[in-house]
């Protein structure tokens, strides 16, 4: 992963710190210089973020930090503290699969799968302020997470797909509890 | 059984098998495995791009606390390379190094960041020597030579070949057309960077983790340079986070985990950096090019000349392969009566070009359909119509020996024009509009292996037993494609299965039959072919114990709905899981096999086994665009594209490598760019990469990507799994030549360069304006002194598929060593 060669690891000690993943209260001692990115993969292996670049230039490791998508690479894991962190794995929170993720397995929205935890992050967080976005608005919000299979227009699909399921399951909920 | 039943899973559009777990995060790539005591390793890379190694001192790195060992070529004994005949590749270089970014010493130490300081602790002294920048530089400068082993100089491979005589049929033709190309080189970029993890058990068995698309070919080169028995040696081939070519070859630092490993006796890690990715590239070669082309009034051609000068970077890869592709599928698309081309590829020290998405037949392809649209316009021809009136047949034998099988050009092009308005748009479009128009052809896997051998291209391997479930194996590699998919399905629709029913292994030299790897878009025909033959002896030794079981005659029984059963009585029958107990009853375990190997290629001519394919795909596509003439910005509006991909096995696969096909052609054609710049003197005067970062290197993003209108045509081959033909790297090709036509649709000038920038778009349009031609490319061909062609009359000449001349060739083989590996590979 990252090119750090300046770093004198030995005169730093290890931070401790305390945050919110995946609706879990974590606590971690993780060195100083770490990325969120590299805490997330290495310290905590949730290995379902990834990395592209480690520079902020693809979208591969976004992740939900209250609520906004983030590019880990660039953030260090210390400014995680206190914070609340969302990440591929807590995606959804009961075993069934997030709309999101559901119709993106079912379009084709995910081909080699490296970066789709980083779009499914951020469809997420768009979704959750644009419950029914327009299609210039996903290409929009996706416009930071590079894709080299599909060509996009599976993933423009399958979150407008997600729109519609997210809707319908609401009305059913809404049925059933009349 | 008999009846050819309803598919059920087969062309039904389905969520891939391993959809679930891409979208959760649980699919493990190479990186995400981490092992207990797991040491990690860093590369130190060369900063010149051409120097002798004077003297290497690891003391230093080696006293660095944490450090566990450092690495430097001295312990290496063998060299490896994809190729038998370009065995040119150290794990870390020895005395020389050829490339801004080739390894010279590896730091294994307890974590990345340690083996990173230690790297600035190595000392090399090198001594620079002249730099060869491209591919004319290297024809010019003989005596700054690359390697030894090329056939002159720095020209690697030199090919020339005549199928009749053209120059009588150029002669002969009403008109000649003389245009030159060149296609810049690009790379891969896959979103995954290359991982590999070595790990040796206590036992001494090796295993090695690795993104790569070829874990057979990675098995061999380990053992060669490390010089260990190919039965100790296990690879894991992870899931590829995207390959495109670019995870086909055995890499150095493959090699190096490996020894590390061996030495240290712990697992060993190596992730490379995104700059470092751009360094192992293997990517599109830059190709100059240039076609004589004869026609005649009505419009038929009469002969071409090809030729074809390949800037190869550094080392051989798959380079002379490569060599042949930017030649040999010309003639599969339109009727040719007569071909010839020469080849030539040159070391330049620059990251060794290789296999990208359409491997060396992109850059021919480009040049061909742009003179097309060229000579269409001379003779006054719709180019659409153009190219339909000179459609190469359903199986025909090409003038150099290819046998085409499904042909479903004709539909293809008729679909787009259809689909785009074509006739209401070609040249009518208000000005700064444009249409175009392009096709081509791809293999579904080479009809032949890198290596010689007489053994099966894929096997596939069957396990039943009680529980009901079947287990696949196969060495085919999942990189995105979803070669996992095709597998399952295949199985599954032969068994009468729901294909959560099937668990598939692949990609695992252990547990897996050889599969030769993800290249060629070879995997859906070959392990296609070699699932079924598994999956039908499976389904006949169930199939004899169920007739027994209800004594009912073999022929009518029928697999479906997971059930064995009568196909005119449905209620008789056993479900799936108890007719396999019943099997298991009468045979004893049961597995089964498959096997592969593509047809004889008809083509008996020394170098005829580089093109020959089991069936071809056909694309045609039309990109509709405008162009602001003051800025000379290209707004792409619409992609058309048809694919003849003979079945879609899963059609939302298909179409994603279709639309996946669309996008990277767009990047080729309009940003994507490979490029070298020198440093100024006062820094060393290096050749450097001009944009070794995803930022710099300028892909399509979301914003980018028009709307594309696909159509799968559907014209069945004979010799793929249910029809099926290739979907993963045809469609790429169609679209750069298609943008390259639209752009003189719209504006009036040639871009005979890829990438086609506004920058160029702009030089043509100033150009024009001052009365000149409107064109920018290349003015002129090098000089290059040709062997003697081998004489090969097609087979309407009375040719037999054998040159008639028997020329003399110089050797540039660099396989002294393969004696060596043979005897390690056998022992």
């Amino acid at each position: 992963m990252s090119n750090v060669t300046a770093l004198k690891r030995n005169t730093y000690l290890n931070a401790h710190l305390s945050c919110k993943i995946n609706g879990e209260d974590v606590q971690v001692s993780v060195a100083p210089y770490k990325t969120l990115l590299e805490m997330l993969r290495e310290d905590l292996r949730l290995t379902g973020t990834k990395h592209g670049c480690e520079l902020g230039e693809c979208g591969a490791c976004a992740v939900l930090v209250d609520g906004e998508p983030v590019l880990s690479c660039l953030t260090l894991a210390v400014d995680a503290e206190g914070r609340t962190i969302e990440t591929i794995e807590g995606l959804n929170d009961d075993a069934e699969l997030h709309p999101l993720q559901a119709a993106f397995a079912d379009l084709g929205g995910s081909q080699c799968g490296y970066c789709t935890p980083g779009i499914l992050v951020t469809a997420k967080s768009l979704l959750q302020h644009n419950a029914n976005p327009s299609r210039d608005e996903i290409r929009e919000a996706l416009s930071g997470n590079l894709c080299r299979c599909t060509g996009y227009a599976q993933i423009f699909e399958a979150v407008e797909e997600a729109v519609v399921r997210i809707g319908e399951s609401g009305r059913r909920k809404m049925e059933v509890s009349r | 059984m008999s009846k050819p039943k309803k598919l059920s899973v087969i062309g039904k559009p389905r969520r891939r098998v391993d959809g679930a777990s891409k979208v959760t995060g649980q699919t493990q790539f190479a990186d995400d495995i981490v092992l207990p005591r797991m040491l990690h390793c860093k590369l130190l890379r060369s900063h010149l791009p051409h120097a002798n190694i004077k003297s290497l001192d690891v003391s230093r790195a080696e006293r660095h606390p944490g450090v566990k060992l450092v690495l430097s070529g001295k312990d290496f004994s063998n060299e490896y390379g994809i190729l038998p005949v370009s065995q040119d590749e150290w794990p870390l270089c020895k005395d020389k190094v050829r490339f801004v970014g080739d390894p010279v010493a590896a730091v294994i130490a307890i974590d990345e960041i340690t083996a990173a300081e230690a790297l600035d602790l190595i000392e090399v002294e090198y001594e620079p020597l002249m730099t060869i920048a491209d591919a004319v530089e290297g024809l010019n400068n003989p005596d700054s030579r690359l390697h030894e082993y090329s056939e002159e100089g720095n020209v690697h491979k030199r090919l020339s070949y005549e199928f009749g005589d053209v120059e009588a049929a150029l002669a002969e033709s009403d008109h000649v057309f003389e245009d030159t190309f060149f296609y810049e080189g690009n790379t891969h970029m896959p979103m995954e960077q290359h991982a590999a993890i070595g790990h040796v058990e206590a036992d001494g068995r090796i295993t090695l983790w690795s993104s790569t698309q070829c874990p057979h070919y990675v098995h061999r080169a380990i053992a060669k340079a490390l010089e260990i028995p190919t039965a100790m040696i296990r690879v894991i081939a992870t899931p590829n986070g995207g390959g495109f070519g670019g995870k086909t070859d055995p890499f150095n630092h493959e090699m190096v985990v490996v020894k590390a490993a061996i030495l240290l006796g712990r697992p060993v890690k190596v992730a490379l950096t995104r700059e470092e990715v751009f360094y192992c590239h293997r990517g599109r070669h830059p190709v100059l090019m240039k076609f004589r082309t004869g026609v005649t009034n009505d419009g038929k051609l009469t002969g071409m000349h090809l030729q074809t000068l390949l800037d190869g970077g550094a080392y051989g890869s798959y380079g002379v392969a490569s060599t042949f592709y930017t030649c040999v599928l010309q003639p599969t698309t339109y009727k040719l009566p007569r071909y010839a081309f020469d080849a030539c590829r040159v070391f330049t020290n620059k990251p060794p070009c290789g296999p990208k998405r359409g491997h060396g037949t992109v850059q021919p392809r480009f040049g061909q359909e742009v003179q097309l649209d060229k000579i269409a316009e001379k003779l006054k021809m719709d180019p659409a119509a153009f190219r339909l009136n000179i459609v190469e047949q359903a199986g025909a034998l090409t003038a150099n020996y290819l046998k085409i099988g499904s042909m479903g050009l004709v539909e293809c092009i008729n679909k787009v024009v259809e689909r785009s308005d074509w006739k209401n748009k070609y040249g009518k479009l208000p000005k700064g509009k444009g249409i175009g128009i392009a096709c081509s052809a791809y293999l579904t896997g080479a009809g032949n292996s890198i290596y010689w051998n007489a053994m099966p291209h894929s096997g596939v391997q069957l396990k039943l037993d009680r529980s009901g479930k079947v287990t696949v194996f196969c060495g085919a590699t999942e990189i995105g494609q979803g070669s996992d998919d095709v597998l399952v399905g295949i199985v599954a629709e032969v068994l009468g299965l729901d294909p959560i029913l099937i668990r598939c292994v692949t990609g695992d030299t252990d547990l897996t039959p050889v599969d030769l790897g993800s290249y060629s878009s070879r995997v859906t025909l070959m392990m296609g072919n070699a699932a079924i033959q598994a999956a039908e002896r499976a389904r006949d030794l169930i199939a004899e114990a169920v007739a027994k079981r209800l004594e009912v005659p073999i022929e009518l029984l029928v697999f479906a709905d997971n059930r064995v059963f009568i196909a005119e009585d449905p209620e008789k029958g056993l479900d799936f899981h108890k007719a396999v107990v019943c099997a298991e009853e009468m045979h004893g375990t049961l597995g089964t096999t498959g096997s592969y190997a593509p047809p004889e290629p008809p083509g008996k001519y020394r170098g005829g086994g580089v093109g020959p394919s089991p069936a071809y795909s056909y694309t045609a596509a039309v990109v509709e665009l405008d162009i602001d003439e003051q800025t000379g910005w290209i707004n792409v509006e619409r992609v058309y594209i048809a694919h003849d991909v003979g079945k879609a096995l899963n059609p939302i696969l298909t179409r994603g490598q279709v639309q996946g096909g669309v996008y990277m052609g767009l990047g080729e054609a309009l940003m994507e760019e490979q490029t070298f710049r020198r440093l100024p003197a006062r820094l060393s005067n290096a050749l450097v990469h001009q944009t070794p970062s995803i930022l710099e290197y300028k892909t399509l993003t979301s914003h980018d990507m028009p709307e594309v209108i696909i159509d799968l045509i559907e014209d069945p081959d004979e010799n793929g799994p249910f029809g099926a033909k290739e979907a993963g790297q045809g469609p790429l090709t169609p679209i750069i030549p298609a943008l390259a036509n639209a752009v003189y649709d719209a504006v009036g000038v040639r871009i005979d360069e890829v990438p086609i920038t506004a920058e160029k778009i702009l030089k043509a349009l100033d150009q024009k304006a001052r009365g000149g031609e409107g064109r920018v490319g290349p003015d002129k061909f090098p000089d290059i002194e040709w062997p003697e062609p081998f004489q090969v009359p097609p087979p309407w000449e009375g040719g037999d598929g054998d040159a008639v001349n028997k020329p003399q060739r110089k050797r540039a083989a660099k396989m002294h060593e393969m004696d060596k590996f043979k005897k390690v590979a056998s022992s």
